[in-house]
């Protein structure tokens, strides 16, 4: 390089600004539409990551199953959108959000559990209530473990990364609290010998109580299409079942058999499942009201509902028996089911269904 | 504090041991009686005992585990940040991270979704905790990667190309080796691909060079970000390769599933070498401005981690379960890395396709002809006129290289298999699938093709093994369109409307930056719709010609 041209040398540090030219400000992921104004981080980190041949894919899949079938395809559900790429996540979770949520969790429960025990809470839980603990939030942990497999499942089948992230992280969290649950009865039975840890399982495979609820998680593990399986989940079982059983009764009926410590741990997946639903009703709601697709969906995810929420009726009422164990009863079924029933209602509306007979109950 | 003496000892009470945990965890699952769980994963493999996790893995020491880990990652960035770390990196190698981390969250994403595929599959729920872990896992590696390359974007000083980046991924002539490896993960049969590619070969032997190798030569490029992020990614690994290995041994238990394992490992070997090697090797041996001739150059990291370590303490193990381990395949392998030049001459192809890329890469000069031709003896005389040519090409204005008459190098035919070019001109052949002509890169690429990506193999049906598909030549995708229109149409121009994203250089200085207009009058063409063309006789003689390879013309005045 001859001396006259030396000058033109870029500066020597390569930090952005230590010079100008073509293209030196573009310093932002600027193939995608963000929502909002501007692109959130978890845009950034989540947008276009999985590719699709109708955006960016040039030379289109490149491996594809024995049928044909490429690595992502349409077809792995009977909903229909105009443009997969518009949902985003209203929990807006990448890793780190999701780790720092996750440990949060597991750090509040092991204090309030260690302490608990420290203080030696359990001797004041009432006998009957430990029957309870014992055989059906034991059952009820396969149930939140079922949810867990079927999401993860679910997350390999979505067009897009924002979608299978939501699905993702959905699974984490229910594989967490199907966990903790488990740990947590562990942990009692250590204080108290005579807790059962095989009978919750007993329960799940063998009462009849449980049975309907195994059926219907059962049906969600064996849909094959896999935003039937999120919406099963979360827009039908949660609400109907498992909100019904941790809130309707756990939370509401703890206190009284001088339980504290498992509404606690039981708070946690409250707290997953707002944000999992959230997800789930805006991706819902966007299907239902797809410009061109929205009639067709609406049939669809009615029919969903109609199918998984007999099942789901059927299993809640089938609950019943457990409001009646506890030796101070300060919840009623009846009224727990509304509650589930009118929740699940309001689900529906949100996402744009009309009122399913199957919640007409 | 002393040891004796913590408040947690003081403090603690009698827990769960972590081996009872891990038993009442995996007793979570059970065997549907009402509705079975849907197999909408296809495999030919047989899968009838259960996989054990001798981790014993649990989530709760897991989230918080992983929450410190990237505690440390971001603070490490904040740090590098402060220290003012982009003032001293070397501009080479942060280049080279615009095609590296445009491909790599996609593989990383890929693997998550094949734990769906594991976690339906594998017999009972022992292990399930660990392929819950290990989708977790893979969800933070692709986040943090687009992180550490949105930070880069905002930090480094020529983002042109990061801020385009999973675009370009989707485009560009070289990121389609990265999507055939990501596929690899996800699509045919479950247990070829989630298994035995992803963890027992990609994870188990090939993270090393992606994830320890690249972070060595970051740090000597002045580079802290890509060690903190990427060595935090590895830290995961040896839980993966835990989880792989154990579904090996369940799997490699039934002895029929024998055939289709020593199908799988030559498949995934040689096709993880073709493409890890072929990027990696490259960016670590050309992306770096160090030439420290006391490092260890790609190819003894490579005897190092692949042949020692991986070949001779994993692979070889097998064959007392009956596995026939082909040691030719890693044979062969090793003499394209040191006797073939696959790096050096895969590094020629990314140079000479500078314009259809996203990225600069500049020319090699005497400093770094020294460190390879210690390295590397005998490297000068095959390629130093090259890097000589590309040098001087590198001016806004002159010829590009695959279209100068100048400098002898020939445009590559592109491998079916592995999507890299056929640059081991030996070893290139053509085979003809359902009626048409491929080229491959070596004779395993072809069987590859042709044997095990099919519906019978030795004689048994394989109903659930993939198939290559889509358009996987580029060079046929712009087939006689003229490079200017294509470089627009790939979306590689500067927010200008006129400078190329891609230049030949590191000069950040408009008046040396090539436009539109520097790339003059040129046609794509693909070197294999050209030899379907061919009439058979000339196709022979092509293909004769080709094996003999291509001599760079002398740069005048060396
Ligand atoms: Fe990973
Ligand atoms: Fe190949």
């Amino acid at each position: 390089m001859s001396e006259a041209q030396a000058p033109l040398e870029a500066a020597r540090s390569a930090a952005a600004g230590a010079a100008q030219f073509a293209g030196s400000d573009s310093r932002r992921y600027n193939y995608f539409e963000p929502k909002g104004r501007k692109a959130t981080h978890y845009e950034d980190m989540t947008v276009d990551v999985q590719p699709d041949p109708s955006r960016y894919l040039l030379q289109d899949w490149i491996i594809s199953f024995a049928d044909g079938t490429p690595t992502y395809s349409q077809t792995w559900t009977k909903a229909l959108s105009s443009d997969w790429h518009a949902f985003r996540a209203i929990d807006q979770e990448w890793e780190r959000t999701h780790y720092q949520r996750q440990s949060t969790i597991v750090g509040m429960i092991a204090g309030a559990v260690e302490n608990g025990r420290r203080a030696g809470v359990w001797k004041r839980f009432d006998q009957a209530w430990i029957k309870v603990l014992q055989n059906h939030l034991g059952a009820f942990k396969h149930a939140e473990f079922g949810l867990g497999t079927s999401t993860m499942h679910a997350q390999r089948y979505g067009y897009t990364q924002m979608i299978n992230s939501a699905i993702l992280t959905n699974s984490s969290y229910k594989l967490r609290f199907a966990q903790d649950l488990t740990l947590y009865l562990s942990e009692l039975a250590l204080d108290i010998p005579t807790l059962d840890l095989d009978a919750g399982k007993q329960h799940w495979l063998e009462s009849p109580i449980w049975q309907p609820a195994r059926r219907a998680v059962e049906t969600i593990g064996g849909a094959t299409d896999f935003l039937e399986q999120y919406f099963a989940v979360n827009a039908v079982f949660e609400p109907l079942v498992a909100e019904l059983f941790r809130s309707g009764f756990v939370m509401q009926v703890a206190a009284a058999q001088n339980d504290f410590l498992t509404p606690t741990v039981v708070a946690a997946a409250e707290g997953d499942y707002q944000r999992n639903l959230a997800n789930a009703v805006e991706l819902f709601q966007l299907l239902a009201h797809d410009p061109q697709h929205g009639e067709h969906n609406q049939a669809l995810l009615g029919g969903w509902l109609e199918q998984h929420g007999a099942l789901a009726i059927a299993a809640a009422k089938s609950l019943q028996p457990i409001w009646s164990l506890p030796h101070v009863k300060t919840a009623q079924f009846n009224d727990a089911l509304d509650n589930a029933i009118e929740r699940t209602r309001t689900i529906a509306s949100q996402i744009g269904l009309a009122a399913s007979a199957s919640l007409a109950a | 504090m002393s040891d004796g003496l913590t408040l947690n000892k003081i403090t603690s009470q009698k827990g769960i041991s972590v081996a009872e945990a891990a038993r009442r965890i995996a007793d979570l699952g059970w065997t549907p009686s009402y509705v079975q769980e849907a197999m909408t994963f296809p495999t030919d493999y047989k899968l009838s005992k259960s996989p054990r996790d001798p981790m014993k893995q649990v989530l709760r020491s897991y989230f918080p585990m992983q929450e410190e880990k990237d505690n440390r990652v971001y603070g490490a960035l904040d740090a590098a940040l402060r220290g003012d770390m982009f003032r001293n990196v070397e501009p080479r190698w942060i280049e080279w991270m615009k095609l590296f981390l445009a491909i790599i969250p996609f593989p990383e994403i890929s693997a998550a979704r094949s734990m769906s595929m594991l976690g339906r599959l594998a017999p009972g729920e022992e292990l399930r905790t660990g392929f819950t872990m290990q989708m977790v896992d893979e969800f933070r590696h692709s986040t943090i990667q687009m992180n550490l390359k949105k930070w880069y974007m905002e930090n480094y000083i020529d983002p042109s190309g990061f801020d385009i980046t999973e675009a370009a991924f989707g485009r560009c002539y070289a990121t389609t080796i990265g999507r055939q490896f990501a596929e690899g993960f996800l699509t045919g049969d479950a247990v070829t691909a989630a298994n035995v590619y992803l963890q027992v070969v990609a994870e188990t032997a090939f993270t090393n060079t992606l994830f320890v190798a690249m972070p060595s030569e970051a740090a000597r490029n002045g580079d802290y970000a890509l060690p903190t992020v990427f060595l935090s990614v590895q830290s995961d690994e040896s839980r993966h390769i835990g989880n792989g290995h154990s579904l090996l041994m369940s799997v490699i238990n039934d002895p029929d599933n024998h055939l289709l394992l020593e199908r799988d490992l030559r498949y995934a070997f040689w096709q993880n070498h073709a493409i890890v090697d072929a990027a990696i090797g490259t960016i670590i041996e050309y992306g770096t401005a160090n030439r420290d001739k006391h490092k260890e150059s790609y190819a003894e990291l490579w005897h190092r981690w692949i042949y020692e370590d991986y070949y001779r303490t994993y692979m070889l193990p097998l064959e007392k379960y009956g596995i026939k381990i082909h040691h030719d395949d890693i044979a062969a392998a090793w003499d394209r890395m040191v006797k073939k030049n696959y790096v050096h001459k895969i590094a020629q192809f990314f140079a000479v396709g500078w314009p259809v890329n996203f990225w600069r890469i500049e020319a090699q000069t005497d400093k770094d002809f020294e460190w390879f031709e210690h390295k590397y003896p005998g490297w000068y005389a095959e390629f130093g006129d090259f890097w000589r040519w590309y040098g001087k090409k590198s001016e806004p204005g002159e010829t590009n290289m695959l279209f100068d008459q100048d400098n002898g190098y020939v445009y590559p035919h592109r491998c079916w298999s592995c999507l890299c070019p056929c640059v081991i001109r030996e070893d290139f052949c053509c085979d003809e699938v359902d009626g048409e002509i491929y080229t491959y890169c070596s004779e395993l690429c072809r069987w590859t093709h042709k044997v095990a990506f099919a519906s019978e193999y030795e004689g048994r049906p394989t109903p659930a093994m993939g198939r290559f598909s889509g358009r996987r030549n580029w060079e046929e995708v712009y087939h006689n369109w003229d490079l200017a229109e294509a470089v627009k149409d790939l979306g590689f121009v500067r927010s200008d409307g006129r400078t190329l994203m891609p230049q030949p250089h590191l000069r950040f200085d408009d008046r040396r930056m090539w436009t539109l207009d520097h790339l003059g009058k040129h046609t794509i063409q693909s070197p294999m719709v050209l030899l379907r063309e061919m009439s058979p006789a000339d196709r022979e003689k092509h293909i004769a010609d080709y094996r003999a390879g291509f001599k760079i013309q002398p740069f005048p005045g060396h």
